[in-house]
Formats: structure tokens, sequence, C-alpha cells
């Protein structure tokens, strides 16, 4: 007897097997519709953002309170120690002050070639909070608590201090999905603030491990590209804005072809330990072909 | 009516364990990794109620997970719901006295999950250190659900008790 045959009196049941064949193409459909449009985020991303944030969100505000309190605790033992450690340091650091303040001659210099002091300060920012994180553990992303309502919308840069932390990419009404710089499956286009060398700057799984981010595509034949050079994003890059601080070399390498070279970056933000970021709510102008 | 309220209850308890999830366990990490409470309910339900409620469980954990923080909507919802359907074949041999099937059974789902995660993710991509991704990622995350569901499992299993209603019992035949 076929299974979906309905009996009398009986309630029709549909066969697990019909399920979870149905069921299956509708997922297949679904990954097809999100390499393809992006038709499909809105809906689903506003049902789910209207159940699901207030809770997380309540959760992070918890979360981060009960965060404060233990800390709170637990510092004081460590800040009497710190303080003596402290007042050593600062007669060090009055002397290191005098050393810096030549050198920011040299910087004031520099920024004022790079545009950068100007250009960081005049992007709009919107601080958001950091609410729920990547529930696997394979990839890197967040969300936050301000979405479309607050002038969020995809592609957006992402901050931290001053470093880059990635950029926008789902939307919802009062959310949004950050993707890490840091997530295996993420590349940038960054430049080696000393040299204006273009390099790939991509996210590591592995590497990460001890807190690095590779680089890669590095022409420099006159091994001017030294360990601890700031990399920024660059001007070709596709979503990045230029000029934001990426992170530091902390290798280089030699690449088999001879050509290029490639290494590790260690990143400017603090992956682990952030809560709060800063949304750039200026967008990359894209020239679509 | 006490089917509904199962219904609903599992409803609540993915839910909450989604939320848990992705922020109290995120905030008690060991090296780096938390454990899946979405695999220990989808194991369990399909375990327990069988395989329909299984892939079901499964398939709305997988797409909460991937509206959340998936890149594509509908994959992480389609390996759940495989291992739910997958998980429902062992409801037959179910008993409620006997923990050692369903802790095998999510070990064995965290692992196949980890592995799919692997071959889709990374190493489609050209990541072929497979020793150190297991050791890291998916022995660590599996070891972690484990000891989790020691605390978990007996909760689904305190709901199967209070509120099954034996739908499919009658046309076994016990020989």
């Amino acid at each position: 007897m076929s299974p979906v045959v309905k009996k009398k009196g009986e309630k029709f049941t549909l066969p697990s097997k019909y399920l979870l064949f149905i069921l299956t193409i509708l997922c297949v459909v679904l990954m097809i519709l999100t390499f393809t449009t992006s038709a499909l985020s809105t809906p689903l991303s506003y049902i789910a953002g209207t159940v699901v944030i207030p809770f997380e969100e309540g959760i992070a505000k918890l979360g981060g309170y009960l965060n404060e309190k233990t800390e709170m605790l637990q510092e004081i033992q460590a800040l009497i120690t710190e303080n003596e450690a402290l007042k050593e340091q600062v007669a060090e650091l009055t002397n290191e002050n005098i050393a810096l303040q030549q050198e920011r001659f040299e910087l004031t210099n520099l920024r004022q070639l790079y545009e950068l002091d100007a250009e960081y300060r005049e992007y709009d920012k919107v601080g958001a909070r950091i609410i729920a994180k990547d529930s696997g553990n394979w990839y890197n992303t967040f969300v936050i608590n301000k979405g479309l309502d607050d002038g969020i919308a995809e592609n957006m840069n992402v901050i931290a201090g001053a470093g880059l932390v990635g950029r926008v990419t789902s939307v919802g009404k009062n959310w949004a999905k950050v993707t890490t710089i840091i997530n295996d499956n993420v590349s940038v286009s960054g430049m080696v603030l000393s040299t204006s060398d273009n390099i790939i700057v991509t996210g590591n799984l592995e590497m990460y491990a001890d807190g690095l981010i590779e680089f890669s595509k590095l022409v420099d034949d006159e091994n001017e590209v030294v360990a601890g050079d700031k990399i920024v994003t660059s001007n070709i890059s596709d979503y990045y804005l230029p000029g934001i601080l990426i992170g530091y070399i902390s290798a280089i390498n030699t690449d088999s072809n001879n050509l290029t070279k490639s290494g590790s970056v260690t990143p400017a933000v603090d992956f682990t330990h952030l809560e709060e970021v800063l949304v750039i709510l200026e967008q990359k102008t894209i020239i679509k072909p | 009516m006490k089917k509904k309220l199962m219904t609903g209850v599992y409803i609540i308890t993915i839910f909450l364990c989604f939320l848990l999830q992705s922020t109290v366990f995120k905030r008690l990490e060991f090296a780096g990794i938390s454990p899946n409470l979405l695999m220990i309910t989808t194991t369990s339900i399909g375990l327990m109620k069988g395989e329909k409620r299984g892939l079901t469980a499964g398939f709305f954990s997988g797409l909460l997970i991937d509206i959340f923080s998936g890149s594509v909507i509908g994959f992480y919802a389609l390996i759940y719901m495989y291992l739910g359907y997958i998980v429902g074949k062992f409801s037959q041999i179910f008993y409620p006295e006997d923990i050692k099937l369903p802790l095998a059974l999510i070990t064995l789902n965290n692992l196949s999950y980890g592995m799919i995660c692997y071959i889709f993710m990374f190493l489609l991509r050209g990541r072929f250190d497979f020793a150190y991704y297991f050791l890291h990622i998916i022995l660590p995350e599996t070891v972690y659900t484990i000891i989790i569901s020691i605390f978990l499992y007996p909760y689904m299993l305190f709901i199967y008790k209070k509120l099954n209603v034996d739908e499919n019992r009658s046309d076994i035949d016990f020989v």
C-alpha cells in the first residue's frame, strides 16, 4: 500500500521521507537564492530579528553586568601590585615621552601625507554593542544591536578602537550581522603603509590560534617591508574604505615562486574581547561595470 | 492537546538553546570552543520522537543558525535536518532508561557535523590540514558538547516522560 493513501477516518499525515525530500529541495532553493539574489534575506531576517533580538540583547546586557562585577572583585588585588609597577613605569615613560615628542613631528608629517587623520575623523560613526556571536566554532561573525533603523546598511565597515573589525554582511530592522576580517573565508585588500605596496590580507582559522592572520601577494624586491610595518586598507578595496588600520606585520617569508612574499599579520583589534564596535555610516562607492 | 503542548515545549527549548549557544556559552568558551546545544536537542528529539520530529527540529535549528551566523541560508538547515532524520531511525530501539545510546548518537552526530562543515567550508577551499581542524575544532567541540549533554539530556528526557503521547507505539509489534 502506498504510504500517502488517505484512509477513511484517519488524519492525513505526510510520511517523513517525503517531508525530508521537500525540505531538502527547499534548502537547496534557499541556498541558490542566497547565492544569486539578496531578496531572501530581508523577510527572513525581519521575522527572526523581531523574535530573537530582544532576548539576545537582554542576555548580553545581563552578561555584561555580571562580567563587570566579577572583574571588579578580581581586579582589586591586581590593582595594588599594578600600582607599584606603574609608579616605576611613570619614571621610565617620562624619559620615553621626550623621545616620542620628537617622533611626533615625523608622525604628523606622515599623516598629512596619507590624509589619514582627517579621513578617519570625518566618517560618521555609530556605536553598537555585540549581542551574539557565531553559534558554531568554524567562523567568526557576530550580531550587533543596531540595524536599518539606525541607518546601517550592508557592506558598511566596522571598526573598534583604531582597527578594522570587518563589514556588515546582512542587516535586519534592529540588528546586523558583522563578518570579521579574521573569518577564514574573508580577504581584504590591504596596503603596507610605509611603502604603499598592495597586499591581500586573509583570515586564517589555523593561524588565529596564535592571534595572527595571513597576508600574501606582497611584491617587494628591495626588501623594504619589515616586520612591524603597519598595514591599512587599500584604495582599491571593493568594500573597505581606504586607510583603516588592519594590523602590523609580524613575519615575512618569500614564497616559493621567488616573486612574491607572504607572512602573518597581528590584527590591531583584540577580537576575543570585543564588546562594542563602531560602524562607519559611509560606504565605499563601487562602480559597477 | 498534549501533542500541541509538547511541540510548544520543544520549540521553546530549541529557541532557548540557540540563545544560550550564541550568548552565554560564548562567554564560557574553553580555548575558543563552545558547545553545540542545538545538536543535543536535535539528536534527542529525533531519537525520542522519530524521524519526522527529528528532521523538523533539525531544520528549524539549522535555519536559526543560518540566519544569524551562517553565510548561506539553508546550509546548516540541511545538515541538521539530515542528522535529525538519521537519528530518528534509531527511535525504534530507544528506551528512556538507556543513556548510552543517546550519548553515543550525540557524539557521532557532532563528529559528522564537524566533518561535513570541514569538508564543505574548508577542504573545498584548499585547507588541507585535516589533523589540525580535527584536533582543535571538531574534537574539543564534541567533548564539550558531551559534557553539556550530561546535563541537558535528562531535561529532554523529563519533557519526554511528562508529555509523551504514544502515537506510534501501537503500530509496532513487539515480538
